[in-house]
């Protein structure tokens, strides 16, 4: 830690009883901020958003508002750190992230959050639209304030509401294009949207012990782990009919269609395996499995999404309606 | 967790690492800006409004 001028101390900071703490820090650890894992996902949703959209900007501003909308995610993500590093310091899976390992100041962590928060929504706004840019401002503020300093320690629907963040960069990457909102990037938020829950709860099950011991109020927590079996095989029932709404709603063809149904069978097989299996070492490796399955199962259907619309492969629809017109 | 404290070489040389990081991310600013400006022309603000 490194103590430059006199000032207030900062939380964080070590020694001196007055000086404004500037970290050691590598920007490694600034990038660690951004939670580069979940951007990623962030990313290609988004792209998804905008290739599905009818109308075209200009390459440039759409990699730019693109790289806005990753911006204003890890800015989410950094917030987040900032604020559950308390948390975090408990949980195996997060006491190696740069707040709770000393790496970073409170300060630091916020003041960059805030920065790239306001810069990625201002530069969307100006590249794209403002609409866009409020999205963006919204979900950002959904996560950083509504979900990590409300819902995470006060309910264990912390994740089915929170989830709500997670679900918007296609609606704001759709809005970045068009300057409107429709029909498919609702469906898009409402497919991820309807992930969440099963995907958070099948982490939770052989994570309880860390939120337990963190005193985060997740479901295995609070209700246990067979009530959390139950609610994954509900929202697993809304999830993966919901996987078939861009078939039915007319934006995606039969390639996805077939496939997504594949997909369908093998994420419900996975679910009802963590429903069934309750005990030990292989209850444990059910909810990893799913865990992961998961991931890949999002993954692949946003996948398909893009190569339908990239290849021009036929929505259904479309060649329903030529055929019954004549 | 108890860190080590680092030697001043090292906090010097991660000081500089940082000062790069930040002083490449105002150039980028600068030329995004630069790049939107010629994309959607002139007042920029103006015409986001």
């Amino acid at each position: 830690m490194t103590y430059i001028a006199d000032s207030d101390a900062v939380p964080g900071g070590g020694s001196p009883a007055a000086g404004i703490a500037v970290s050691d820090a590598m920007v490694s650890d600034y990038i660690a901020l951004l939670k580069p894992r979940v951007m990623s996902l962030v990313v290609f949703t988004a792209l998804v958003g905008m290739v599905m959209a009818p109308t075209h900007i200009h390459a440039a501003l759409a990699v730019i508002a693109l790289a806005m909308i990753a911006i204003g995610a890890g800015a989410s993500g950094a917030l987040n750190m900032w604020f559950e590093s308390d948390i975090d310091a408990l949980m195996t899976r997060t006491r190696g992230r740069p707040l709770p390992r000393g790496a970073i100041t409170h300060d630091e962590a916020l003041t960059f959050g805030i920065m790239l928060s306001a810069g990625s929504v201002l530069v969307l706004g100006l590249v794209a639209n403002w609409l866009a840019a409020a999205l963006l401002a919204f979900t950002i503020f959904f996560y950083a304030v509504v979900y990590t300093q409300w819902l995470k320690r006060t309910t264990p629907l912390n994740i089915v509401i929170g989830g709500a963040a997670g679900a918007m960069p296609p609606v704001v990457a759709w809005a970045a294009m068009t300057g409107d909102l429709s029909l498919p990037p609702v469906i898009l938020f409402l497919i991820i949207f309807l992930w969440t829950p099963p995907h958070f709860w099948a982490l939770a099950l052989y994570k309880s012990d860390d939120y337990a011991r963190a005193g985060v109020p997740m479901l295995p927590v609070v209700a246990g782990s067979d009530e959390t079996r139950r609610q994954i095989i509900v929202y697993s029932a809304f999830y993966l009919p919901a996987t078939l709404l861009p078939v039915t709603c007319g934006f995606a063809g039969l390639l996805y269609g077939g496939i997504a149904m594949l997909l369908a069978l093998c994420f419900g097989v996975g679910a009802w395996r963590v429903y069934r299996l309750r005990q030990g070492g292989k209850a444990e490796q059910a909810a990893r499995q799913l865990f992961a399955l998961s991931i890949l199962h999002l993954f692949l259907l946003f996948v398909l999404l893009l190569v339908e619309h990239i290849s021009g492969v036929s929505p259904l629809m479309a060649p329903l309606a030529g055929w019954m017109a004549g | 967790m108890a860190r080590q404290p680092l030697s001043p070489e090292e906090s010097a040389r991660r000081l500089r690492q940082r000062n790069m990081a930040l002083a490449f991310s105002l150039v980028s600013l600068v030329i995004l800006f630069f790049i939107i400006t010629l994309v959607k022309g002139v007042p920029l603000l103006n015409r986001a409004i």
